[in-house]
């Protein structure tokens, strides 16, 4: 197969009709892939005034042109309307899918419409079926993945399952899609999006073989950014602990959210820390295809099922968000019992940090005594696994009113029942990381909602002065550096490797120049259609509210600094809008 | 003479580099396919990571079966490869006991390890080494 740098080759499959076709979408050196990619399909495909369960919305994979060609490019953005916001959102995830993807021979997937039936999408270079799955209705998340790869056998090893549990396919707003089993288009519910086309899973093989670029400069640039992931050891935080090596960094800060955020530390922490997991239950570390850091830790869970020492052993992926969300934000201190709630979560098929502040929510609304077990079936108490074990499959079930609400997020349950000043959201269900002020606002308020927008965090922490204009200069510019390695979709722990003159030889050396030329100006423009689309589909800038629960904490620096909070929100809500709709 | 092994196939963290490497540097291609070394996990990530390779078979039966010696039989196992004498029979991959031969469908052509150890500094966990091919055991 042959690669054009100036299009994106993306197959558009519609499920209403069954019929697929391949698009040629022109200005590559403008979208360059990725985040970018899906943006300018979701303005010409995507139907602004319509809800996101509406068939005709796009559910986009689009993946980055240096995907293949060097390591840690291995992303997938997956761009959609969110069932929990009701905007044009993304979630990124790693895997084996941006490789398969590429080696199918696209630049992205696009679906629209709807299923007649429960079904999944089977794609390779040369194929595109869409097959009847309806005897996978309401199986987990690890069924599904072992009845998908039934599909596409041949291509083992070079194939990616991503699919749906009970909870995508029920439309809980913060449903994922779970990836090659480890992995997540985690945040705002991109499951439920492929819940609402009947589509419990996609395959996709990468069973394609592209020409080499010509001439010895690709060749070179590939081995000097090998070379400098895998000798300088600038990677092994990543690959050793992990991200949970955070956990015991960010309690020390008083910066770790406990009990739904009543804390920001607590003496137990080393129960549930990177090193402790390290020691007593990792199993084995995993890697993106086409990565080789392996950063994807794998937990051993151990269970006894009856009372002659019989066991059952599962293998769970975990990291530091994971653990705050379904950790410390629950009171739990026990690594084990982390686990078995992210297995649980896995199973179900929904995102685990939502899913964990919701039911922290829950656990302080009952302590607070604004519901009571008619609401929660089972006790929702800080530190006890079980209550949460069972109020997990009731948020996927929808297995009451209450559960119904809460599976709508915690700001919606908190409407009906009360406690909205202690709903730990920011746009979404917040993030692990209580640093201050400019984290807050900048979840609250930025794209993703999310950590990975801009390091607002990494600001709190290396900043003692109280800059409101430096501080959301640094989001911005922050975002933009971001937009171009998610455009990329490289990893977001490449950004050592990959700083913005590297990325233009990476490119050029790769055949890219057309868009290693123009990559400022496409930054600015993916950023700007980025905000754009947001606003149009319902983004309100002036009506984000950060709730009372963040102006309560207490960090290393002390409590919130309030006024400094609001003029950090408002300046960057007044930068938001003249990206989305131009200088007032 | 030596051959590649996939020795510490239980330490292989799935990110398929030795493969991607053997692609571009043998085969001149970007690809996971048209490669000597290919991964697989028989049945999800959870069961870990399989490496299909060519064993160094002595009599190589893909040598025996090819009709224009596109693959010869090498000296203590494993064969040479001249894709310009292959008229894509296809016959080489079918009788292959360790599906080590991808046939590859646009090219036409045989992919298999030629031994060449390229991909050995690839790997980052020491799955993969070039070992001499021990004196042959007869029996």
């Amino acid at each position: 197969m042959k690669m054009d740098p100036n299009f994106s080759r993306v197959l558009h499959v519609e499920l209403t009709t069954g019929k697929s076709s391949v698009l040629m979408i022109e200005d590559r050196h403008m979208h360059i892939g990725g985040s970018g990619l899906a943006a300018v399909l979701y303005e010409r495909y995507g139907v602004l005034d319509a809800p996101a369960d509406d068939p005709r919305q796009p559910l986009i994979f689009a993946i980055g042109p240096l995907t293949g060609f060097y390591p840690l490019m291995s992303k997938v953005v997956c761009g959609f309307r969110s069932p929990y916001s009701g905007e044009w959102a993304e979630s990124h995830a790693g895997g084996r899918l941006a490789l398969s993807i590429r080696f199918a021979g696209y630049d992205a997937l696009m679906i629209t419409g709807k299923a007649k039936q429960l079904s999944a999408l089977i794609i390779g270079s040369r194929s595109c079926e869409v097959e009847g799955v309806t005897y996978l209705r309401g199986k987990d998340v690890f069924a599904t993945g072992k009845f998908l790869r039934r599909f596409g056998k041949k291509n083992s090893g070079h194939r990616s399952a991503i699919r749906i549990g009970q909870a995508g396919e029920r439309g809980v707003a913060y449903a994922c899609i779970n990836v090659d089993s480890f992995r997540h288009f985690g945040r705002l519910g991109s499951g439920a999006a492929m819940g609402f086309k009947n589509l419990k899973g996609i395959v996709v093989s990468g069973d394609g073989a592209f020409d080499l670029p010509e001439g010895k400069a690709y060749a070179d640039m590939m081995k000097d950014i090998y070379q400098d992931i895998t000798e300088t050891g600038k990677m092994k935080k990543y690959h050793d602990l992990g991200t949970p090596q955070n956990l015991i960094p960010l309690n020390e800060l008083q910066a770790l959210p406990w009990n739904n955020l009543q804390k920001t530390h607590d003496d137990r922490v080393d129960n549930i820390s990177g090193e402790t997991f390290a020691k007593q239950l990792l199993l084995r570390q995993v890697a993106c295809a086409g990565c080789p850091v392996g950063c994807i830790h794998i937990g051993l869970l151990r269970q006894q099922f009856a009372n002659e020492h019989e066991f059952l052993y599962k293998q769970v992926s975990y990291d530091y968000e994971p653990i705050f969300a379904q950790g410390s934000m629950l009171g739990i201190t026990s690594a084990a019992d982390v686990l078995a709630l992210l297995d649980e979560t896995e199973k179900l098929g929904l995102d685990c940090m939502s899913a964990g502040v919701a039911l922290a929510w829950a656990a302080e609304a009952t302590e607070k005594g604004i519901v009571s077990k008619e609401e929660t079936i089972v006790d929702l108490k800080f530190g006890e696994m079980k209550g949460f074990l069972n109020g997990l499959k009731f948020i996927a079930t929808g297995e009451n009113a209450f559960y119904q609400a809460l599976s709508r997020g915690s700001m919606a349950a908190a409407k009906l029942y009360g406690g909205e000043e202690f709903a730990c959201v920011l746009g979404q269900e917040m993030a692990g990381y209580a640093t201050g002020e400019v984290f807050f606002v900048a979840s609250a308020y930025g794209f993703r909602h999310s950590h990975l927008d801009t390091g607002g965090y990494a600001f709190d922490q290396n900043n003692t002065e109280k800059n409101a204009g430096k501080a959301v200069e640094f989001m911005l510019e922050d975002e933009r550096g971001r937009i171009y390695i998610n455009s990329m979709m490289g990893c977001l722990f490449a950004r050592g490797t990959y700083g913005p003159e590297k990325l233009k030889d990476a490119l050029t050396a790769a055949g890219f120049g057309n868009i290693a030329d123009n990559l400022e100006a496409a930054g600015k423009y993916i950023q700007k259609l980025r905000w754009q689309l947001k606003c149009k589909t319902g983004f309100d800038v002036d009506a984000v509210k950060i709730p009372k629960r963040f102006t309560e904490v207490v960090t290393w620096k002390g409590g919130i600094d309030t006024g400094y909070m609001d003029e950090v929100a408002t300046l960057y809500a007044t930068a938001i809008k003249e990206m989305a709709y131009g200088k007032e | 003479m030596k051959r590649l092994e996939a020795v510490r196939m239980e330490q292989c963290i799935g990110c398929h580099s030795c493969s991607l490497a053997c692609a571009r540097l043998v085969h001149k291609k970007l690809s996971w396919n048209t490669a000597g070394i290919r991964i697989s996990s028989a049945g999800g990530l959870t069961t870990g990571f399989e490496a299909h390779i060519c064993v160094a078979c002595d009599p190589a039966p893909c040598a025996e079966v090819c009709p224009t010696e596109a693959l010869k039989q090498r000296k203590g196992g494993g064969v040479i490869v001249t894709h310009d004498k292959c008229i894509k029979c296809g016959k080489c991959a079918e009788v292959c006991p360790v599906d080590a031969i991808y046939y590859e469908t646009e090219s036409d052509l045989p992919y298999l390890c030629i031994h060449c150890g390229r991909c050995v500094p690839f790997c980052p966990h020491n799955c993969i080494e070039l070992r001499d091919i021990p004196a042959r055991e007869e029996g």
